[in-house]
């Protein structure tokens, strides 16, 4: 079939089938298209079927109520308008599913009209049930078709990740969201029981990932006004109304997502957004205790993602840590300046040292072991940290002893008392250590970092240096300062004339290193 | 009105106490007692004399209130007719000379037969007083001198003889000249026409002289021209007279006259000048520490420039000395090009002629450069700062102590870049685009892609054309990119790229501005490369050998010691990303990574600064020449991963390799490609690449001895050199170097000094010292904005002439009111004394009539 003509031939078809009810077997040929591999034809044959079962569905046309099957009801007894919108809805679901399939099209285009179109299902067979409500003030909503449009939009094998994005416009209404969570719970109990012997792979928990991560709540129950499908008059009792009935299917969503062996970078993704977009949705906070303290005890990055959701729960939910402050010093490690969340975790560690409640002996153990892994630091990690320490210091004069030490009994050490193998701050004997290091960085090759270690050798001024806008500090930040830093006068000029390229200087690339 | 008669007696009491009455009547005086004495409070009303005051007080008002008021019922008017009184239009000046007019007018109208002179000129002797006072009558002077206390007998007679003289007059000839005699009107009459006559006579006289002192003038002019000619005549005869001066005078005024040599300097000796060049390395050394420790900001800011007293402030510096000193060199006169002209036309010369100052200066001891460096040198006045300008100055006249040393070396050079010269045309247009330079360059050998630079160089100087500086300029900017190209091609031609860098250093040291600004680029577009790749993939992979060449040059090109350097710091964080962000996959890598540890070290040499990144890289080769086995008793940082694919590069397992490495420097060539090369040859270089980061780390040791914290920073190298290197089987030398290293280790003392701050200044003591706040004026009041104390003083001074007005106001009543009440009293004394008369009157009457009554009866 040519497509130009496919489509005035389904114009046709679908005149027939809307006109009269004699016209009706035209759907046959219309869902025919539909089953087409031709991109265009599959585009054109959806936009009829939406307009097609569009009206249809507003016309009331199609059987209400438990469907019989087709054999029975065209044989039974029964009117022939009966049997007529019975044979009809028949062809709804079929073309539903069709649509459905079409969900995972390799085109990004059909895919994309396929979810609009069954997402206008959606709207139109939430005004118009095609169940019967079985009391007053039923609340109704086409959760299986719901349930096979989210299907879609997780698939096992390919990333669908842009047709999610296109979801979530349809996310912003509030009973679509409720009843997406929903229906990812039931998908993710039914995908991991398929799955059980060879295990569920990696992409369904990415999709389902960002699904679910695109998915916010109202922060007031006040904010829950935005219905995709418009009744007359949205009853107080109906859960889909009330925030904590969403806040509750929210939770139980997370859940059914974390409690299953997901790949690490997956815990990665999760433990960035927890604090803020996770946390404050759920109506029980703290059941993410286990999840937090478990992800907290593997070390590493993932100790330092999980600082964040720790300290909501610590400080907003009352929950008792032992040994956090032991956990945090033990995370401190060369790689910590290293890292990608560097600036999240100096935030963080900056907080939870902030208070001034805190021993003498774990402040000065965190300055030292600072001060000892800046020894390895690059320059604009070092722009931050020394500052950081600073800091440490004035918040507990207790500490000064660090930097100021003036009792001649402590003089002619053989070694550093500090013990930087020691897990419990408590043990390092950092109080007796002194930060001979910074006192190394005062030679450090950077101008910026040499003047801030020479902080240390006044007494500390008693107001705190804000590194909020030094957390974030780039080496690239850093070397456009320099660059467009003004020189004041001329520039300074070697006065020793060279012999070469790697000549008069001679005394070491010259020596290491030929030119052939 | 009574307001504005208050004032007046105000201001008349003002102006008597300014000056009191000398001793005033002490029952008068009233004092008013302070209660206390306030200091810089003006006191004006401690002392009154209130008596006085009343009494003028009330004249006062007798004067004027008392007046109006006898005059209330009054309808007669005193009018001043006196000419503008009331007309405030016009000035007190103008009013005065019009009423002077008036009055003359007024006084010309009545006739007065005394009135002798119509015009009112005033005169003495006929002349008008204004031109006697002006002393301009030379004539009457002298007549003066002429008679000088001789008066006429007339004048005597009629002044001193008064009447008795006209008196015997009259009375000695009374019949000669008429029967009568004369009457007094009559001899004054006479005596006036006289008087008249010789004034007339006088005038005459005055106005001949004027006009024959005219006539003279003329006259004089016309002659004047001839008289003028004759005197030069006469000069001259004067001079023909004077002795001819003898030839012994002429010769001393000449010898006097004539240019001497002028002192200069004694030449130099080369004690004396190796003496100034350590002077002036000393100088520039001591610069530089000053700008290593970064103090160069603070005394800038401290230090204002010397001013003397008698600068100008006009701005004008004496940057140098212009005067040239002689020297000499191999008995010649080191002579240097001063006239741009006359080397213009040396360089535009003909060929044969090039060919002869070629020529020339082979036979000569210089070097061929040296000739033109002189004039270069010269040139840079205008354009380089004195200071630099010395610089190269001095540079150049130590190449020149240098050369001879250096030619029987450089013999055989020389020759290959005559030859080249000689091949090449001698002008070269400055390349206007990188694509020319390249065009002019590509094809040629070394020596002549040199010998083409120093010619473009050469004849673009700036002082030959305006536009020379920024061809120039952008020469430079081409060369670096030049050099970027020729380090990128597949074998680097690094030859070439070791000889330009001499010409790049000149360029560099004439334009020090655009030079540091264009490598700062070049290094920019470098960071933003590995920027974008890190944003993009994570990592960046290690920059090329051009990248590498660029980092060197810099170190070059600029002193790399500085505490802030425009470039060179930029190009450290640059160093610093590479080794930090860029991890290490191949052989290259870590001969690249090694080159720029190798930079690292050369840039902090002098200033020895610490480089965390160096360490963490010298540990992280170490690791991977290593056998894998995870990482125990150190920790590797960022670049290095303790397992994985690349953590076993440097390892070499092969015995043989090993025994027949020859220990020798890494190829930089190689660094673009090192595929093709041999299983040994690969094995070798892995085994130069530990050699070069042992050597490194020596170096590092030898440096940071003096850091507090070195064992902390070394301890992971020691961990490696200690545990794991001795198991690789290395080459002798290698293990020799190993086991000095860690000797120099225990060697370093580890003295752990506690910290102490630097003693703060004490913070003073509070002192209660009361706040001091400047009192203009005493009596107003402080602390507001001027309008505000306008305004209050103004609402001040309301209520103060408002209470003074009313006070006026019931004073003039209480003396109306006295007043009225005294003239009803004198009015009603008058009354009953009248009525008293009256019946005193009528009871005499009564008491007369009653008494003739009585005399009546009794008759």
């Amino acid at each position: 079939m040519e497509p130009a003509s496919g489509v005035a031939e389904l114009g046709r078809w679908l005149e027939a089938a809307l006109k009269s009810r004699s016209g009706a077997n035209a759907v046959f040929d219309i869902l025919g298209v539909l089953q087409s591999d031709e991109e265009d034809d599959i585009l054109s044959a959806t936009h009829t079927c939406s307009r097609l079962f569009g009206a249809l569905l507003e016309r009331g046309e199609l059987f209400v109520g438990h469907l019989p099957e087709e054999e029975a009801a065209m044989s039974g007894s029964g009117s022939a308008l009966q049997k007529y919108k019975v044979w009809m809805r028949h062809r709804y679901n079929s073309c539903c599913s069709r649509l459905s399939e079409l969900l995972g099209h390799r085109s990004f285009k059909v895919k994309e009209l396929a979810l609009c179109t069954l997402m206008k299902f959606v709207q139109l067979e939430g005004a118009h049930p095609l169940e019967k409500s079985k009391w007053e003030g039923n609340y109704l909503f086409p959760r299986g078709l719901l349930l096979s449009v989210v299907e879609g939009l997780i698939p096992t094998e390919v990333d669908s990740s842009l047709l999610i994005s296109r979801f979530q416009e349809y996310l912003e209404h509030d009973d679509v969201r409720y009843h997406t969570m929903q229906a990812v719970v039931d998908l993710v109990a039914r995908v991991t029981d398929t799955h059980q012997q060879q295990g569920v792979p990696p992409t369904f928990w990415n999709n389902t990932f960002t699904l679910i991560s695109a998915v916010s709540l109202p922060r007031q129950q006040s904010d829950i006004s935005n219905f995709y499908v418009k009744h007359k008059e949205m009853l107080k009792k109906w859960k889909v109304t009330q925030l904590k009935e969403h806040k509750h299917v929210f939770e139980k969503m997370w859940f059914s997502f974390l409690k299953h062996k997901l790949p690490v970078s997956l815990y990665k993704k999760v433990l960035v957004i927890m604090h803020d977009s996770i946390l404050p949705h759920m109506s029980q906070p703290s059941l993410m205790i286990d999840f937090l303290t478990n992800a907290y005890d593997i070390g590493g990055a993932i100790s330092l993602l999980a600082l964040h959701g720790l300290f909501i729960l610590i400080h907003q939910h009352n929950l008792e840590y032992p040994d956090f402050y032991q956990k945090l010093y033990s995370l401190l490690d060369p790689s910590v300046f290293h890292v990608k969340y560097r600036a999240r975790f100096f935030h963080l560690a900056d907080l939870f040292l902030s208070s001034s409640h805190l021993p003498a002996y774990l402040v000065a153990a965190f300055a030292k072991r600072l001060c000892r892994l800046s020894l390895t630091a690059p320059p604009e990690a070092l722009l931050m940290v020394i500052p950081f320490i600073c800091n440490l210091l004035r918040r507990h004069p207790a500490c000064k002893a660090l930097i100021h030490r003036p009792s001649a009994e402590a003089s002619g050490l053989t070694a550093d008392p500090y013990d930087m193998k020691e897990k419990d701050p408590a043990k390092s004997h950092a109080l007796e250590s002194c930060l001979w290091e910074l006192k190394t960085l005062q030679r450090h090759y950077h101008p910026e970092v040499a003047r801030a270690a020479l902080a240390i050798n006044q007494a500390l001024s008693p107001h705190e240096v804000s590194i909020a806008q030094l957390l974030e500090l780039s080496p690239y930040e850093m070397f456009e300062k320099d660059f467009k830093k003004e020189e004041s006068g001329l520039v300074p000029l070697e006065f020793l004339q060279p012999q070469g390229l790697l000549g008069r200087r001679g005394d070491l690339s010259g020596e290491h290193f030929t030119l052939d | 009105m009574g307001k504005a008669r208050g004032k007046a007696l105000g201001s008349q009491a003002g102006g008597r106490k300014a000056k009191p009455p000398s001793n005033p009547n002490p029952f008068e005086v009233k004092i008013n007692r302070q209660k206390f004495q306030i200091l810089g409070r003006k006191t004006r009303h401690d002392v009154g004399l209130p008596g006085i005051s009343r009494a003028k007080a009330i004249k006062k008002r007798t004067q004027t209130l008392l007046k109006e008021y006898k005059e209330r019922d009054k309808s007669n008017v005193f009018t001043d007719k006196r000419f503008g009184e009331y007309n405030t239009k016009i000035t007190p000046e103008e009013k005065m000379m019009k009423r002077f007019a008036l009055e003359r007018q007024r006084n010309n109208e009545k006739k007065s037969i005394y009135n002798l002179n119509e015009d009112e000129e005033l005169t003495h002797y006929g002349q008008s007083l204004a031109d006697i006072e002006k002393f301009n009558d030379i004539v009457d002077s002298d007549s003066d001198t002429e008679e000088r206390g001789m008066l006429s007998a007339e004048l005597t007679a009629s002044h001193f003889g008064g009447g008795g003289g006209l008196l015997r007059k009259k009375t000695s000839e009374p019949g000669e000249e008429e029967e009568k005699p004369k009457s007094r009107k009559e001899l004054i009459e006479e005596l006036i026409a006289k008087s008249k006559q010789e004034k007339r006579e006088r005038q005459t006289q005055r106005e001949n002289a004027l006009e024959l002192t005219e006539k003279l003038d003329s006259d004089w002019k016309e002659i004047q021209f001839l008289l003028s000619r004759k005197t030069s005549k006469l000069e001259k005869k004067d001079k023909e007279e004077k002795p001819k001066p003898d030839a012994y005078d002429i010769v001393v005024r000449e010898l006097g006259f004539e240019m001497k040599a002028q002192p200069s300097d004694r030449m130099k000796t080369e004690e004396e000048l190796a003496k100034e060049e350590q002077a002036r390395l000393k100088k520039l050394e001591a610069d530089r520490l000053r700008r290593m420790l970064g103090k160069e900001e603070d005394e800038n800011i401290k230090k204002p420039k010397h001013m003397s007293a008698d600068d100008l402030n006009d701005g004008f510096v004496l940057d140098k000395d212009d005067r040239r000193l002689l020297s000499y060199k191999d008995g010649k006169i080191n002579q240097e090009i001063d006239d741009p002209n006359e080397e213009e036309q040396a360089q535009e010369g003909s060929e044969e002629d090039w060919k002869e100052r070629e020529g020339d200066k082979e036979s000569d001891t210089e070097d061929s450069e040296e000739s033109d460096a002189p004039d270069s040198h010269s040139d840079l006045e205008s354009h380089v700062d004195s200071e630099e300008e010395d610089i190269i100055h001095e540079n150049q006249q130590k190449k020149q102590l240098q050369a001879p040393e250096k030619k029987s070396s450089d013999a055989n050079q020389k020759a290959m870049i005559e030859a080249a010269r000689s091949e090449l045309p001698y002008t070269f247009a400055a390349p206007d685009s990188y694509e020319e330079l390249k065009a002019l360059l590509s094809g040629k050998s070394t020596e002549q892609q040199l010998v083409v630079i120093e010619r473009i160089q050469k004849c673009n100087h700036p002082s030959l054309a305006v536009g020379n500086k920024a061809k120039l300029e952008k020469l430079f900017g081409f060369l670096l990119e030049y050099i970027g190209d020729l380090a990128a091609k597949a074998p680097p031609d690094l030859k070439t790229i070791d000889k330009l860098v001499v010409q790049l250093y000149s360029l560099c040291q004439m334009f020090p501005e655009f030079a540091s600004s264009s490598v700062k680029f070049v290094l920019r577009d470098v960071v933003h490369e590995m920027e974008e790749m890190i944003e993009i993939k994570g990592r960046a992979a290690f920059p090329g050998l051009d990248v590498l060449i660029y980092l060197k040059i810099t170190g070059i090109l600029f002193p790399t010691s500085d505490f802030w350097h425009p470039v060179v710091t930029p190009a450290l964080v640059c160093m610093s990303q590479i080794l930090t962000k860029c991890p290490v996959t191949s052989l290259q890598d870590v001969v690249k990574g090694l080159f720029v540890c190798c930079l690292f070290l050369e840039y902090v040499s002098l200033s020895q600064r610490f480089v965390p990144e160096l360490i963490n890289f010298l540990a992280g080769v170490l690791h991977i020449a290593t056998p894998n086995k995870g990482t125990s008793g150190y920790t590797l940082v960022h670049p290095f991963k303790p397992l994985g694919r690349n953590s076993e590069l440097l390892f070499v397992s092969d015995k043989e390799d090993m025994d027949t490495w020859p220990k020798k420097g890494l190829p930089l060539s190689k660094v673009n490609g090192l595929k093709d090369s041999s299983k040994t040859e690969t094995n070798h270089i892995r085994l130069s690449c530990v050699s070069v980061c042992l050597n490194l780390i020596k170096r590092c040791l030898a440096m940071y001895s003096t850091l507090p914290s070195l064992p902390e920073i070394m301890k992971p190298i020691k961990v490696l050199l200690t545990e794991h290197i001795p198991e690789c089987g290395h080459p002798r030398e290698l293990q020799e170097l190993c086991q000095s290293i860690l000797q120099e280790m225990e060697n370093q003392g580890k003295n752990y000094q506690p910290l102490v701050c630097e003693k703060s200044k004490p913070v003073p003591l509070k002192l209660f010292t009361p706040k001091l706040v400047k009192v203009l004026e005493f009596g107003r009041k402080q602390g507001s904005s001027k309008e505000e104390q306008e305004r209050k003083r103004l609402i001040h001074k309301h209520k103060r002439e408002f209470k003074g007005a009313v006070r006026e106001i019931r004073k003039d009543n209480q003396f109306l009111a006295r007043m009225q009440l005294t003239e009803i009293m004198e009015r009603d004394s008058e009354r009953k004394r009248k009525v008293k008369q009256l019946f005193s009157s009528l009871a005499t009457q009564e008491g007369e009539w009653k008494a003739l009554k009585r005399k009546k009866f009794k008759k």
